[in-house]
Formats: structure tokens, sequence, C-alpha cells
């Protein structure tokens, strides 16, 4: 096998990743007034790329849909038996976030191909400070995010456009219409009601479920007011 | 294999797909924290619990159990809990011995909310009522060693439309009830208080009075049930599930209808 340098193998590596991420859709990661919401284009209603991990924890995933759906559910796993095992307490985003970081650096480095994936993995805190939002590269390179994030093929024009209008602690309304707008101007065209996927893990509701998804109709109506 | 599922996923438990079973995952990873990992005997399994009724009414299914357990001769718990919402639209109320019974439940829940997850469909009330079945199977080994664990299991069946109410014997058999069934050492004399009260189509409040009557006439049959005690504040757990979900009924209005059972009216 010919020598190739590690800067100029892990070049490839990155590269080859990017190109497979830059050719899907975004997703917007942010706080709103009662916790945390994820929001993303996605023409299909049942192939998600926004789920609910655990009680106060969810998942965003962009890229190859079967390598975050894979790790989707790794992280599901994950999550459980740690509640099983301590405390429903006792399972933290952060947690999640490394193990995630682990899993996508050993599969950068020893696997054929990287996943050409980037994660968000969101939790909501007790008060509307203590949020999170880890944001996971294919590499295994994890940041912590405040107040807005954007992944996926428009990432950055999308995180422009949220940058110049975020204000910290609006309501579900507002933060759904402006993250739409977002995207609609990252993509260049008008997004519908029914192409809009979004979650949110909400503090207010009363279940120890903390996920709920906003289905298409109640879009719609927050899209119209 | 100690600790946590690895990452990249390992291999499912078929031949593809990813495997929706929490159950399978513990054993996969945990097998030691299962519940019949323990190796446990009847000396020191600890306390037991006692009466469970269920019965069906025009929206759904009403769960009701006494709050007592025991151990021996021995009053263990006079407020323990052996009605549990399983998920949004199911309940399971268990009888038999009781750290074996809870640990179960905790499972059954983790199950039903894995599954969820994973598929991102809920089970149909059919396949939770079979995933329950082969779970207390599981138990068998427990089950002869005099650790029995014998559960009900009823919700609201969404692809039907009306309630259903299931029981188990120790070995996993499986019979789906059409009306009202108990079970526990005072089963039979609630069973017998259930057969002269219940009638179909019982609106809520006439329902949750069948099971309260149903209660208290096995509590004043057999020692090991603990009847309501207003002074004290404790009166059966009772869950109501239909097709707006599950909920545990509250304190007041388990007291009004103690108060109309004690009173008499119907």
């Amino acid at each position: 096998m010919p020598y190739v340098p590690p800067e100029q193998r892990i070049k490839d590596l990155s590269d080859f990743a990017h190109k497979g991420i830059a050719r899907g859709k975004s997703v917007v990661g942010l706080e709103y007034a009662d916790g945390v919401l994820f929001i993303a284009e996605n023409p299909s209603a049942t192939l998600h790329k926004i789920s609910e991990i655990y009680d106060r924890i969810a998942f965003a995933g962009v890229g190859k849909y079967s390598e975050f759906e894979d790790l989707r559910i790794s992280g599901v796993r994950h999550a459980d038996l740690r509640g099983y095992s301590y405390g429903r307490d006792d399972v933290r985003a952060r947690d999640l976030a490394n193990a995630y970081s682990q899993a996508l650096s050993t599969i950068f480095t020893q696997q054929m191909k990287p996943y050409e994936v980037e994660i968000l993995v969101g939790e909501a805190g007790e008060d509307p400070g203590d949020n999170e939002i880890y944001h996971v590269l294919f590499d295994g390179t994890v940041t912590d995010e405040h107040g807005h994030v954007a992944i996926g093929g428009h990432a950055e024009e999308l995180s422009n456009a949220v940058q110049g209008a975020y204000q910290p602690g609006w309501d579900l309304g507002t933060a759904v219409r402006e993250a739409v707008k977002a995207l609609s101007t990252a993509e260049g065209r008008e997004i519908e009601a029914e192409q809009v996927e979004a979650g949110v893990l909400d503090r207010t509701r009363q279940q120890r479920r903390k996920f709920r998804r906003l289905g298409e109709d109640e879009v719609a109506t927050i899209l119209a007011g | 294999m100690t600790e946590g599922p690895r990452f990249p996923p390992e291999p499912s438990g078929g031949p593809i797909g990813a495997n929706p079973s929490f159950v399978d995952l513990v054993r996969r990873s945990r097998p030691e924290t299962l519940p019949a990992a323990a190796g446990l005997t009847p000396d020191v399994a600890g306390p037991h619990g006692t009466t469970v009724v269920a019965l069906k009414f025009a929206s759904g299914v009403v769960f009701g159990g006494d709050r007592r357990a025991t151990e021996g001769f021995t009053i263990a718990d006079e407020k323990m809990e052996k009605v549990f919402a399983a998920d949004d639209l199911s309940v399971i109320a268990i009888a038999g011995a009781a750290g074996q019974a809870i640990e179960i439940v905790k499972l059954f829940q983790l199950e039903l909310e894995h599954y969820e997850k994973i598929t991102g469909d809920r089970l149909s009330l059919e396949g939770k009522a079979n995933r329950l079945a082969q779970m207390i199977r599981g138990n068998l080994p427990m089950a002869i060693q005099g650790l029995v664990v014998v559960p009900l299991f009823g919700g609201f069946d969404e692809r039907r439309e009306e309630g259903r109410i299931f029981y188990y014997d120790a070995t996993g058999g499986r019979w789906e009830e059409d009306d009202y069934h108990s079970t526990g050492s005072g089963g039979r004399a609630a069973r017998s208080s259930l057969k002269k009260r219940w009638r179909p189509g019982l609106d809520r409040d006439q329902a949750l009075q069948v099971a309260m009557e149903a209660l208290v006439d096995a509590s004043q049959e057999d020692a090991a049930t603990g009847g309501p005690d207003p002074t004290r504040g404790i009166f059966p757990t009772v869950v109501v599930v239909t097709s707006e979900g599950a909920e545990s009924v509250g304190e007041d209005e388990l007291r009004n209808t103690y108060e109309r059972v004690i009173g008499g009216g119907s």
C-alpha cells in the first residue's frame, strides 16, 4: 500500500463526509421560552430527522438516513439502559454526546468510510438557563451550543439567517415562524407547513416525557398566525 | 461486556432491523440486573401484595388494588401501590411476591416505552398483552420456587375502540376477560362482589363504586387485604384508562366514592 500521510488521509475522509452532508437537508436547533426546539425541512412525514431519546433529551440528525438512524437507536438504548441501571435523572445529554463523540471518532479513524452525518443532542433543563445543546460532527468533534445552531447542507446560510433574528425567550410560535423563515431563506424558496418537521422538549409538559412532535396542523396554524 | 450498549451499534437480535425489545437488550448487556438473576428463595422474598380488581365500563377500564402488603402474619406495608399505568393507554395490576412483581412492572413499562421510541409506533394492546405473557413466562423458575407473580393487564384498544382486560397465570398463560376479573388472596371475595354489582355500560362513577365495593368486601373476608382507612387517608390505588389516557384517581374522588359505598347509596 502506498504511503499516505495522515494529514492527507484525514482531509480526504473529511471532504468525503462533508460532501455527503452537503447533499442533504438542514436542521435548526434553538432554545425558546419553554425548552428546546428542533426544526427541519423534511418531505417525509414518517422518516424522521428529529426524535425522542429520553425524558428530557431529543436527537436530530442530518446526512445519510441509515447512519443517523443507527446513532439514534444506539442513543435510545444507551439512555434506557442508563436509566434502568441507575435512575431516570442520571440520564444526561452530556453523557450521551460524549458517547456519540467517541463512537463517531472511532468510526472516522477505523472504518472504511466515515459516517456522513452531523447530529444534535438537546436537553431541556429545569430552568430556562439550564438547557443544553450539543453538536457532534462526523469525526467526533463535539461542541456545546448556546441559543441556536444549524447543521446540514446549508448550515452556514441557515446559521446566519437565524443569527440575524434570534432573541432569547421566544415563545413557541415565534420560534417556529422565525426558524421556518430562516430555512426558507437558506434554501432560497418558500417552505410549506407540510414540509416542516418539528419537535420540542417542553419543560412545561406535565408528563415525565417532555418530547413532543408538532403535527402538520399545528405547524400550519402557527405559520398562519 | 458489562457496560452499556456498544457504539457502533452491535448487530441486533434478528437478521435485519433493530430489535425493539428492552428486555432483550438488558439480557444481552446487563443480565445481572434482571429480576430472575437474583436466585431468591421464598424465605428471603419479602412482602406479598394481595387483592387487585379490574372491570370494564362504558368508556374503558377501571383497575384497583388494596394497599396492604404482608410478610407471613405481619403487615409489611399499608401504603403499597399495586396498580400502575404501563403507558398512556394501558394499566397493570399485580398480586404476589411484591419485590419481584414491581421489578416486572418496571421492566414492562420500559419495554413499552423502548419499543415506542425505537420503532416510532406504539404497540397494539394485543401486542402488549402478549409481551407481558412472555415476560411472566421468563419468571417461571422463580414461580416454581414460590415467587409467583400474577398480573392483571388492560387498557384502551385504539383499533377496536374499547377497553379490554387480560389475566394471567404463573406460567404466562393469558386469557382475555369480557367483563371483570380479580386476583390475589382476596380475589375470590372481590369476584363475588363484582359478580353481583357489575353490569354492562357502567359510567365512570358507578365503575369506581363497584371497584371500591369489591375491594372493601375483599378486605372484610381476607386478612391479607387492607380496607380503606379514611382517618389515615389510605384508599385503594385506582387507575382509569379511556381513549383520553391513563389517569390515577385522586384521593378526594376516592374518599367520595368510599363514602357512597358505606352510605349504601347506589
